[in-house]
Parts: structure tokens; C-alpha cells; sequence
């Protein structure tokens, strides 16, 4: 049953100048999901990242330029349709998602559009502070209202999407800076996917470490609220809701 | 009005409307972007020519000094093309990013069809 759902699986993981851990983080994902479908976006590197992933066995789309992990997403979700996978499930290429998590998320597809593995639901330590808290705290509100089900975690990029919300996303996935959490979700609710979570353990980045600079914090909160209203905003664009 | 700063009026709005109208013969220049700036070229124009109707429009619009107004149709119109460029680059940003998915997606189909000639014509080799 799961080895079934897995053939027509993709896991697409946007990378940028991820020479460094994305070797590792490959092998990881064929270590722990045997025989699946894995996509590398290289989003513009200018290193050798996507010579690093072919070489690791992943399938490797090279765009010309850094479109954001918004637009790594959407190609990759675009390949999913053109190859006729039926779910994604994205899956960062800095090892801070782990692969085994994935079969969770791909269950509860079963009764899902979308499924976001949340941080801070239960399971493993991450932990933020100031700005960035509150931030969080104002997506998860919001963004619960509008998605009608209870999410803690809005920016995790540790998600899984099904038929439906593929085929929305390859349409239409938001380019901008947070859009790719935020407003992804905005649009998948709107155009009537059914939005769950999952609680994840994320382990600490292999390269680099999250920003505590209070400064930084507060100017992300400004931005995600910015995102966050663009997006409720937004009217809903015709060609969403057509369709199944 | 003294007739020198009359005639530069005339001058620079005829100026002004020549390149727009060159441009836009030469085809360096599309319609759509140049509707503004033929609307401003217009407007100096009939000003240049007949300065009594900003004589006569200014008081109309509550502005003490005519010229005023001439600023702020100026600044007005420059902010409205600043706009429709800003709109135009957002246009021009998502061609350009399905472009960009197109030739990665492409660029992989290539490669797996690049892979699979070469397997089939070493297989040709041995048999």
C-alpha cells in the first residue's frame, strides 16, 4: 500500500548553493524511502550543487537563475503534472527535514489536500523567541481561520501535497519572499483543498543557524504580516476554483 | 507673457511630442507605453499655444499660481508612467519565470533522452 503510493510520489527539493549538505541529504531520503521519486530544483546556484545531486542519484532541474523557493516549487510541481505524479512532498535540501517523517505525511494525504509537518506541535525541540514568535503566532491564528483546521506551524516548508493541491500549485505558486508558505496556503484554501498537519521533529540546520538577531526577528514579522494580508487580499484569480 | 519664454514653450512641447511620435514610427516605442507621454506632449502643447487656459483652469481648480498646476499635471503624469512600469515589470517577471521553469524542464527532459540514445547505441555497438 505505501510502496504503491510512493511510485507515484515526487519529493522535489529546492536547493541553493547546497553543494555542501545536499550529497548527504539525498543519500538520506533514498536511505530512508527506498526507491522514491526524488526531483532536485536547483534554484540558480552558482556553485556545484547540481553536479553534487545527479552525482547522489536525485533527478536534477536546473533554472537559470534564483527564482526564490517559491519558483524552485512551482517547476517542481509543474514536472509532478507533466510526469504524472499525483502527490509532492517537499522536503528542504539544508537536511533540517527528516525523510523518515515523510511516510506520516503521505497518510494523511489520505484525508488531506495538503499536509504541513509542524514543529512545534509536540514532537522535537525547536524553539523561537520575541518577534519571531509573535510573527508565528499571528500566522497560525489567521491562517488557521482561513484554512479551517488548526495549524501551529504556517512556515514550515516540510509539506505534502495531493493531487489537487498539485494541480493548484503548478498554476499558481507564490514567487515572492514567505509567499511560498504564506500565501501557498491562503491559495490552497481558497480553491477548497483541505489543509491538515502532522507533527515533525526538525533538527538544526546543517548549514548555517536560524537568525536570533531581534532586529532581523522583527523585521520578518513585518514582512510575514505584509505577506499575510497581500495574500487575504488577493482576489481570488477565476481559473482556481475551476476544476475537479 | 513675453514672447521668448512663449516661443521655448511651444518649443519643448513640440519637441517632446516629435520624439514620442519618432519613437513610436521607428517601432522603439509600443502604443500602450506611450499613451502618457503623448497625453503630456498634448497637454504642453495646448498650454504652450494658448496660455489663457491655464490661466483660465488654474483659479477653476483652486490653484492661486497657474503654474502650479503645470507641476502638479507634471508630477502627476510621471508618477502614473513610475506605476505602469512597475506594473509592467511584474508582468515581465512572471514570463520570464515560466520561462525559466520551461528551460529547466526542457533542459531535463534533454538529458534523459541524451542518456538513453547513448545507452541504445553502445547496446547497437556490442550486438
Amino acid at each position: 500500500m505505501v510502496e504503491s503510493a510512493w511510485e507515484r510520489t515526487l519529493v522535489v527539493m529546492p536547493a541553493f548553493n547546497e553543494e555542501e549538505s545536499i550529497g548527504d541529504v539525498i543519500r538520506e531520503v533514498f536511505a530512508k524511502l527506498p526507491g522514491m521519486n526524488l526531483l532536485v530544483v536547483d534554484d540558480g546556484s552558482v556553485d556545484d550543487t547540481a553536479r553534487v545531486a545527479r552525482k547522489a542519484g536525485a533527478m536534477v532541474a536546473v533554472l537559470p537563475f534564483n527564482l526564490g523557493v517559491g519558483g524552485a516549487m512551482r517547476a517542481g510541481f509543474k514536472f509532478a503534472i507533466e510526469r504524472g505524479y499525483r502527490n509532492v512532498v517537499q522536503i528542504d535540501a539544508d537536511g533540517q527535514h527528516d525523510p523518515a517523517s515523510a511516510p506520516r505525511l503521505l497518510e494523511a494525504l489520505e484525508s488531506a489536500d495538503l499536509v504541513i509537518g509542524a514543529r512545534f506541535a509536540g514532537e522535537g525541540e525547536y524553539r523561537v523567541t520575541g518577534p519571531r514568535k509573535w510573527a508565528m503566532r499571528i500566522l497560525a491564528v489567521t491562517l488557521s481561520r482561513t484554512a479551517g483546521a488548526r495549524l501551529t506551524d504556517t512556515t514550515s516548508g516540510y509539506r505534502a501535497a495531493g493531487p489537487k493541491a498539485v494541480a493548484v500549485f503548478a498554476a499558481h505558486y507564490p514567487a515572492e519572499y514567505l509567499g511560498d508558505t504564506i500565501e501557498a496556503l491562503v491559495i490552497a484554501a481558497r480553491s477548497g483543498c483541505v489543509i491538515r498537519q502532522v507533527p515533525v521533529a526538525m533538527r538544526v540546520r546543517s548549514g548555517g543557524v536560524p537568525s536570533h538577531d531581534p532586529g532581523r526577528a522583527a523585521a520578518y514579522l513585518g514582512r510575514a504580516c505584509i505577506a499575510l494580508l497581500f495574500a487575504l487580499a488577493r482576489p481570488s484569480s477565476p481559473g482556481l476554483v475551476r476544476d475537479a | 507673457m513675453e514672447t521668448p519664454s512663449y516661443i521655448f514653450g511651444i518649443v519643448s512641447a513640440a519637441l517632446v511630442l516629435g520624439v514620442v511620435v519618432e519613437l513610436l514610427r521607428r517601432r522603439q516605442l509600443r502604443e500602450r507605453h506611450a499613451l502618457w507621454w503623448l497625453v503630456a506632449g498634448v497637454l504642453a502643447l495646448i498650454v504652450g499655444i494658448f496660455p489663457s487656459t491655464l490661466r483660465w483652469a488654474a483659479p477653476l481648480l483652486g490653484f492661486e499660481l497657474p503654474i502650479n498646476l503645470v507641476f502638479f499635471v507634471s508630477i502627476g503624469i510621471l508618477v502614473l508612467v513610475a506605476l505602469q512600469h512597475s506594473a509592467e515589470l511584474t508582468l515581465l517577471e512572471s514570463k520570464t519565470r515560466v520561462l525559466a521553469e520551461q528551460s529547466a524542464l526542457q533542459d531535463l527532459r534533454l538529458r534523459a533522452l541524451e542518456q538513453q540514445l547513448a545507452l541504445e547505441t553502445a547496446k547497437k555497438r556490442q550486438g
